[in-house]
């Protein structure tokens, strides 16, 4: 269970205007400016849960994903995944979660991709068994079949994401993060993330979470959406609830105009 | 003229940005300068008579080096212009109606100006008032300190022009980096920034201050403190310019040559 | 726990491997790389080379003494950045985000920073300490016994620990600002090169500095004295150890660091 109660985070970040003249006014005097990423968020996900996190750039969508994953302290509030602080006990805790950001890689770009999983076997001290069982299973569900042989320079987004998605699972966690994993890719690619994803929270129970700017993704995948906007939830229900005639994304607009973000 | 003046502006805004880090340079430069002069200290004590310049000269010498380090470093690389070449953004600037050779001379002497700028003053301000025996000195006389100006220039562009064949070199190697390491630890040994030219045995002394690497630094600093005499600052000023004028044929007719092999082989 | 160290040199073996294999990807820049950077430190010896063909001695070392110091210093240097200078990319790390990816593994961060990326290039640069500290041992005018080795040793290893602490002292101000982190050259670069000669000649108060500030002068002039005979007392030969201590304030800097970090960009 992931429980977050009255969470803030905010950042301090200087200030730069164009021009000449303010750069060089910028030697002498600086001006910060306050962001706030989160102000007061509680939310509670149950064990299997499958939910959509969304809200538009800067909402604080990332910020939160990197709390509960343990990688930012918050400035105040309580955080609790399966009963633990993720911050506080981040050996322990970030061997439960898996985590794939969509922008980033976690495989190595110059060789096979096996390499990076073999790599990611030694640093989570997978049992062999165990490993040999989820590589199995993944490369068939996935399809990684072709692609585990090639350096990760040579792959397609979609191959690549796919893969990625694989790196983030071997050591079969509980909870799995997943940070915009469409972004960029081509509609075969997406559905097949899709239904993978779809799969892997029905057979394994996994809980799932996700965040995207494709309304898409959520209509096929979660019941449950929160809409996060200017660092609070404004919105958390069941997708049916807020779903009109009229295409997702058109709903979602709606509701970004009602809130104001 | 007036786009790569534009370039200029750009570049020297850009430059001023960086408050953190003019600061820090000018804290690092200051310390080595002074570990410099310590070293120079060191050896002039143990033998006062082998010593090629008089001590006030090279502890000038060094904090003009500090000082305008950013004007004479070949290490120093313009990064942006690195990074177009190697991921065949330069596809882009040769769209555009301009030569390649002078924007990236005038972004590259922008670059330096900008960051020399930010540093040399309180360099050389705290340095005229260190005690006598690491003080920088006055300029030997207004005439020296006015010839001074105008090698320092000199100087730069060569610096510049030389710069220029790193960039262009990266267009021909299938490893710019390490080509790049050697060619510019060799210029500094050579330019005097290790150790200054006088220092060296007198035949090597003769030989490396007729090369191009003497036109950079040396020349500027050495004039500064009234170290060269009326004959031998005519023959550097005069080496300066020649070579200035060499280096800049040369770097464009090559420029040339890797725009040409840029175009036939589609970035 | 000596589990646990297996468990980790493991890994940093396997992280050593999957660089190589990169590395090898691309075998001619590789080598040239390689190449440029055993080139490169010649400079400073260089200087020192052509300083002496003027002067006969410099505060009373003659030139195979100042030699013997530079080969050391340069050695003591390069293990350390063979070992640690991984620390040299984290500003990108952080900048870029990648950092995230450390953090979200159940393993050291340190080990993993380092394991990360291997700058293999610099085997030239650690090959040309090699080629120098022989150079410099067998032009230096010291009768060797087992003390004197072991006193070299212990240089190297002290030596490795004091850069290795300064290198992590480096990346973890990179979780308080990205900018102006140049005056760190100062310690690393700067030691290095000005460590060529004995800390005395830079004066009293360098000495001092480098006692109880930032040890340097405990792997370098302390135990050199030993080796050349101007100083006979023995407690010099485990001085180098003494630097070792170093680790500790670097290792709370960085702990601290990590707990103030602020993840960048989305």
């Amino acid at each position: 269970m992931i429980t977050m109660e009255h969470v803030c985070k905010s950042y301090k970040i200087a200030r730069r205007n164009a021009g000449f003249g303010e750069a060089f006014k910028a030697l002498f005097h600086r001006e910060y400016e306050v962001i706030h990423a989160l102000s007061d968020v509680s939310f509670t996900i149950r064990d299997g849960e499958m939910v959509g996190y969304i809200g538009p750039n800067g909402a604080g969508k990332s910020s939160t994903i990197k709390i509960l994953s343990g990688i930012l302290v918050p400035d105040s509030g309580t955080v609790t995944v399966d009963g633990r602080v993720p911050h506080k006990n981040r050996m322990e805790h970030v061997k439960e979660i898996g985590v794939v950001f969509g922008q980033r890689s976690q495989l190595w770009w110059d060789v096979p991709v096996i390499d990076s999983f073999e790599l990611l076997r030694d640093i989570y001290s997978i049992p062999r068994g165990i490993y040999h069982n989820n590589l199995e299973e993944l490369t068939e569900l996935l399809n990684l079949e072709k692609l585990l042989r090639s350096p990760v320079r040579q792959l397609s987004l979609g191959q690549r994401m796919r893969c990625e998605i694989a790196a983030s699972l071997l050591h079969s966690p509980k909870i799995l993060f997943l940070d915009e994993p469409t972004i960029g890719l081509d509609a075969v690619s997406k559905i097949a993330v899709r239904e993978f994803i779809r799969k892997q929270n029905e057979i394994h129970k996994t809980t799932v979470i996700l965040t995207t700017h494709d309304m898409q993704d959520i209509e096929a995948l979660s019941k449950r959406i929160i809409l996060i906007g200017k660092g609070k939830i404004l919105l958390d229900g069941r997708l049916e609830d807020i779903k009109s005639d009229e295409g997702i994304d058109e709903t979602v607009a709606e509701l970004y105009r009602a809130y104001d973000i | 003229m007036n786009k790569y003046l534009s370039f200029f502006r750009l570049s020297f805004t850009m430059g001023l940005q960086y408050r953190a880090a003019a600061l820090a340079g000018i804290v690092t430069q200051f310390a080595w300068g002074f570990l410099e002069i310590l070293v120079f200290w060191a050896f002039y004590r143990a033998e006062p008579e082998a010593f090629p310049m008089s001590m006030s000269a090279t502890a000038s010498y060094v904090w003009m080096q500090q000082a305008f380090l950013a004007l004479f470093a070949t290490w120093m690389i313009d990064n942006d212009i690195f990074d177009t070449i190697v991921s065949g953004n330069i596809a882009y600037s040769l769209c555009r109606p301009i030569r390649i050779y002078n924007m990236w001379f005038s972004k590259s002497t922008a670059t330096r100006v900008s960051r020399a700028a930010l540093r040399c003053f309180p360099i050389l301000i705290i340095a005229a008032f260190l005690p006598e025996s690491y003080r920088m000195a006055k300029p030997a006389s207004a005439w020296h300190f006015g010839l001074f100006l105008v090698t320092l220039i000199f100087g730069l562009l060569v610096t510049v022009a030389f710069s220029m064949f790193v960039y262009v070199f990266t267009f021909f190697t299938v490893s710019p980096q390490g080509v790049r390491i050697v060619f510019t630890s060799m210029v500094e040994f050579f330019a005097g920034a290790i150790i200054p030219l006088p220092f060296f045995p007198a035949n090597w002394k003769k030989v490396l201050e007729i090369l191009p690497f003497a036109s950079m630094q040396n020349v500027a600093l050495r004039i500064y403190s009234g170290s060269m005499s009326g004959a031998e600052m005519g023959k550097a000023v005069f080496l300066q310019v020649l070579w200035l004028v060499v280096l800049i044929l040369l770097g464009r007719c090559l420029c040339r040559l890797a725009e040409k092999k840029v175009t036939i082989q589609g970035g | 726990m000596l589990l646990k160290m297996k468990e980790a040199v493991r890994l940093y073996g396997h992280y050593l491997s999957i660089n190589i294999k990169s590395a090898m990807q691309y075998k001619t820049s590789f080598f040239l790389t390689a190449l440029g950077q055993f080139f490169v430190s010649f400079n400073v010896f260089l200087g020192i080379y052509f300083m002496f063909r003027r002067f006969s001695s410099v505060e009373g070392f003659t030139y195979s003494e100042v030699l013997l110091c530079f080969s050391i210093v340069l050695l003591e240097f390069s293990l350390a950045e063979m070992f640690a200078r991984g620390f040299d990319l984290f500003p990108e790390m952080v900048r870029t985000g990648s950092f995230d990816q450390v953090l979200i593994r159940p393993r050291n961060e340190i080990l993993q920073v380092l394991g990360n990326k291997f700058e293999l290039t610099r085997i030239g640069r650690i090959l040309q300490a090699v080629v120098m500290f022989t150079y410099g041992v067998s032009h230096c005018k010291v009768e060797w016994n087992l003390i004197k080795i072991l006193t070299v040793i212990f240089m190297l290893i002290g030596g490795c620990a004091v850069f290795s602490g300064l290198f992590l002292i480096y990346a973890s101000l990179c979780f308080f600002t990205m900018e102006g982190l140049e005056f760190m050259n100062i310690l690393t670069d700067g030691a290095r090169e000005y460590g060529r000669y004995p800390v005395s000649i830079y004066g009293k108060k360098a000495l001092l500095l480098t006692t109880f500030l930032i040890p340097y002068a405990l792997v370098q002039y302390y135990p050199l004295l030993y080796l050349l005979e101007k100083d006979n007392r023995s407690f010099l030969v485990v001085v180098p150890l003494l630097a070792v201590w170093f680790l500790i304030p670097s290792y709370a800097l960085w702990r601290f660091g990590v707990r103030h970090y602020q993840s960048s960009g989305s």
